[in-house]
């Protein structure tokens, strides 16, 4: 079997300000969307309390918000979680509420209007442990920023690891703006799951990268853009099965992995599609116009740093 | 040129053995036990207790499937679970014939069915987290500002007994927020008084303030001395908490410090959460302090000016109390309560054992106050409540002190397990909490293991289809990459979470990057021409550079996780950088051992079963090489 019979280089680049306009409209729009809606964050980094239920029958949820409303609980909301059975129950985060029987207290409250539920799961969350969630959140994802331009900017150039970055940042909007237009929970799975796609996307722009230091080792008298399209062409095929077979496994655990794991694979999911498309479409565009050109990698053997453009060229 | 040297095999083949082996224990599953432990630090469980446990049993008649004795205590392991529970009433009778003073925990656990040999070889299943297996997760804050108030005020104590002791005349002692400040009329007697406090004091720094005749020595503690004491603190905060779980009978609990002044407790198996969180959250401090019975001074109180140095409590029967400032003793200098009985008049009473500088203190106080009132203090989240206030009838001295009057067995019951369960050096809140029932821990797992399988199997198949020969060997690698990630899981005992079962799932899906790379790569390199043996070679070689390129900035978003991350990120993150470099090892290494097998030894190889491979017919060729 073969996929890819492709026997020219693929024109990328010849598009290349198309896909960069598409991208800063999606980028846009993915930004206005988290200041316009903002996130769903969940009850991890806002505090709060989470009480999932199981019922043996179908649950009535219209009679489990009618018990903790009588039972003198406010701004709560009770949802179904995976299946008919299963009742998801939040509530907000009081001053004054004795958080060690909150669990207890509506199971009391539930026994009298909806009996028949079992305790399956209670989390309760204080409002120190928020903030500091989303402060290492950030700090995290400033980390990994930072160490993945110093080791691109080291094994490359520093124009192959900023357009890196600024690719792959592009894709971690992207999903933020997919979780706040869809106001899909965004737990602290759904974080790991975005710090995980940008370490992963950063792969394929590196995949792609060193294809294209390898050609202009190789091959002499091709203008910048042919040099990546030839790279993305020759990669295009891995790219395709790689993230094919990721998805593979990430569509499972859409499938198998029940809520608990959904917006986690949800999230991947969508950042496996964008990193495929900024890595090749974005990153490799603004490494085109940040002048990457041949001579920065034949010049690596040289003898003096800064030698200028007539020095001996090794 | 594509044949390794025989040390590279024999490295491949004993990672495998070593990944079986250690993989192993995950699969014989788990069998009830009872675990019997010591449940106070005099108790101590060897082979007498083991003895014990075996002649308990066979009194019953309830057979077993092998008995221990480890570093937790007993194990037994039973056939089944009606056995277990019946096992447990029988050893909790036999052990712990009085249920107020339980001497031994005694608990249901589950031990791993996997053979002696493995155990020996410290061959353990993976360590499951709390969200698969069910239980309960707390994390605790300890109220580091609430242990420095209360230690400057035993300080303001302590400074005063010293001057006075010392013959030197102060005009008052006070705190003010995080200092102690001692006012003086002239100035010799601060000098005399700063000499004596540096000697005695060395935790102290001091400085002078004011003139005239309001003279003031400022005594703040150093910042060495409040470390320590923070330390001290989240000590025996931990301490007094794993005595409060003993009560609970719980087989392996968990309490870590985390950060500066956290607390992490895991109690799996927990079913009744109510009863531990009901336990543990009695984050109470205790206080025994002086009762202010100057007349007229409550009335004034309850008008809302409280005497200076006293604060206005309510005492359970409802009646209003003033209570001096000034700590007498606190909860970390009682070492014992037992509830009982007063001997002459058969009221229900308290019985308080306090160690040798509690005695001493206690000793002091109750002679210079007989006929005066002292009240335990019971602090719970800031707000102090009057257990009981008696009247000191007699010095009371060798430690040993009985409350007793106006109680009923029950109120007595409570105050003693209030305070044996030891009272906290600084008051605690709950500030998480998460209680996962059994059936959604075995959900989560299923869940887990599903999705993996079914993930692994579409990899495979696809692998296969598409690679031919070198798929097999692709998806052979990927296989080892699993059997690594789980035997490296289960020899580090890392906690296993949901969320780390899906990074497993993950770093199989990112790993077979690795053998596409290098299928792709080889499948070039025989477009353009080379021989198959040269092919291999160069497809390896070439790939290597990249896969190292991508799995190093993969690997970095993983060290910021578990740097930064917490509670189900931290789970995800181990596994992520483990199954990284599992990966490297097995895409790399183990895939080109097999290639070298099937292929290095043959002189002629016409063609490599890679699949279909697909070349141009006119080559508009930008690679001129």
């Amino acid at each position: 079997m073969e996929f890819f019979r492709i026997s020219k280089d693929i024109p990328f680049m010849r598009h290349a300000l198309v896909f960069n306009v598409i991208s800063l409209v999606t980028f846009l729009l993915a930004v206005f969307f988290l200041f316009s809606r903002g996130l769903h964050l969940s009850v991890e980094f806002t505090g709060g309390t989470l009480i999932e239920l199981s019922y043996a029958q179908a649950a009535d949820l219209e009679k489990v918000r009618g018990a903790l409303g009588k039972a003198g609980y406010t701004d709560f909301s009770v949802q179904n979680f995976g299946s008919s059975h299963d009742v998801l129950i939040r509530l907000p985060l009081k001053a004054e509420q004795n958080t060690a029987k909150i669990g207890e207290s509506v199971m009391n409250a539930l026994s009298v209007e909806a009996p028949g539920a079992s305790l399956r799961r209670v989390e309760f969350v204080g409002p120190q442990v928020g903030k500091e969630l989303a402060e290492n959140g950030a700090l995290a994802l400033l980390l990994v920023v930072i160490g993945i331009v110093v080791y691109l900017a080291f094994r490359f150039e520093w124009r192959f690891s900023v357009s890196a970055i600024i690719a792959n940042l592009h894709d971690v909007v992207i999903i933020l703006g997919f979780f706040a237009f869809f106001q899909w929970e965004f737990s602290l799975s759904v974080l790991a799951a975005v710090l995980a796609v940008l370490g992963y996307s950063v792969n394929e722009s590196v995949v792609v990268f060193d294809r294209v230091r390898e050609t202009f080792k190789k091959v002499r008298g091709l203008s910048t853009a042919q040099v990546l399209d030839h790279a993305i062409t020759s990669t295009i095929s891995r790219t395709i099965i790689t993230h094919g077979s990721t998805q593979m496994m990430v569509l499972s655990m859409l499938i198998f992995g029940g809520e608990t794991l959904y917006y986690f694979a949800l999230a991947l999911t969508i950042g496996i599609c964008f990193g495929i498309y900024s890595s090749v479409l974005v990153a490799s565009p603004l490494v085109m116009w940040l002048g990457v050109s041949r001579e920065q990698f034949v010049r690596v053997k040289k003898q003096i740093e800064g030698a200028n453009r007539d020095g001996a060229v090794v | 040129m594509n044949r390794y040297p025989l040390w590279k095999y024999v490295i491949v083949a004993l990672a495998v053995v070593f990944g079986f082996l250690y993989t192993l224990p995950n699969f014989f599953g788990e069998s009830p036990a009872v675990q019997v432990s010591s449940g106070k630090a005099t108790v101590k469980v060897d082979s007498k207790v083991l003895e014990r446990v075996v002649a308990t049993l066979q009194a019953a008649g309830i057979e077993n499937s092998g008995i221990f004795l480890d570093a937790n205590g007993v194990k037994v392991r039973l056939r089944d679970t009606d056995a277990q529970l019946k096992a447990k009433d029988l050893i909790e009778k036999q052990f712990n014939p009085d249920a107020g003073d339980a001497q031994y925990v005694v608990a249901l656990n589950l031990l791993s069915s996997s053979p002696q040999w493995l155990s020996s070889l410290h061959a353990l299943p993976m360590y499951l987290g709390l969200d698969l297996r069910g239980g309960v997760h707390f994390l605790l804050q300890v109220d580091m500002r609430g242990a420095l108030t209360k230690r400057l005020d035993a300080l303001g104590g302590d400074l005063r007994t010293l001057l006075r002791d010392k013959n030197v005349r102060h005009a008052g002692i006070t705190r003010e927020g995080e200092r102690v400040t001692i006012r003086f009329r002239d100035a010799d007697t601060r000098t005399r008084a700063r000499q004596i406090v540096e000697d005695n004091q060395p935790d102290l720094q001091l400085a002078e303030q004011g003139e005239g005749d309001d003279l003031k020595l400022a005594t703040t503690l150093r910042p060495e001395a409040i470390k320590r004491l923070q330390e001290f603190a989240i000590k025996q905060n931990m301490t007094t908490l794993s005595n409060r779980i003993n009560e609970l009978g719980v087989a392996e609990p968990v309490i870590a410090q985390q950060g500066a002044d956290r607390i992490v407790v895991q109690l799996p198996g927990v079913q009744d959460t109510a009863k531990a969180k009901d336990i543990l959250g009695r984050t109470a401090t205790l206080e025994i302090r002086m009762v202010d019975e100057t007349p007229g001074a409550v009335e004034a109180a309850q008008a809302g000016q409280p005497p200076f140095g006293s604060d206005l409590y309510v005492e359970r029967g409802g009646l209003p109390l003033l209570v001096k400032k000034q700590v007498v003793l606190t909860g970390d200098r009682l070492t014992d309560a037992q509830p009982g009985f007063d001997n002459q008049t058969h009221e229900p009473a308290v019985h308080l054992t306090l160690d040798a500088a509690g005695a001493r203190i206690f000793k002091d106080v109750t002679r210079d106050n007989v006929g005066k009132r002292m009240a335990i203090v019971l602090i719970e989240k800031g707000k102090g409540e009057v257990v009981t206030a008696p009247v000191i009838r007699s010095e009371i001295g060798g430690g040993r002190v009985q409350i007793s009057g106006r109680m009923s067995t029950m109120e007595a019951n409570d105050t003693a397990l209030l305070l044996r369960a030891g009272s906290l050096a600084a008051p605690m809140e709950i500030i998480e909490e998460r209680t996962i029932g059994p059936s959604l821990g075995a959900d989560n797992i299923r869940k887990g293991f599903h999705s993996t399988l079914w993930g692994f199997a579409a990899i495979a198949a696809f692998m296969i289809a598409y690679y031919v020969l070198f798929g097999l060997v692709s998806v052979i690698a990927l296989a080892c990459n699993l059997l690594f990630l789980v035997a490296l899981l289960s020899l580090l005992q890392a906690t296993l979470t949901l969320p780390g079962i899906a990074a497993i799932a993950l770093a199989l899906g990112m790993a077979i990057d690795a053998n596409v790379l290098i299928n792709e790569r080889i499948r070039e390199e025989l477009r353009n021409g080379s021989t198959p043996q040269a092919a291999i070679h160069t497809g390896y070689e070439r790939a290597f550079g990249t896969i190292l390129d991508s799995n190093i900035t993969t690997l970095i978003a993983g060290v910021a996780l578990l740097a930064f991350g917490s509670g189900p990120v931290r789970g995800f993150a181990v596994v992520h950088c483990l199954g990284i470099l599992t990966s490297l090892f097995s895409a790399v290494v183990v895939s080109r051992a097999l290639i070298n097998l099937i292929y290095g030894r043959r002189r002629r190889t016409e063609s490599l079963a890679i699949g279909q491979i697909w070349k141009p017919g006119n080559q508009h060729g930008v690679i001129a090489d």
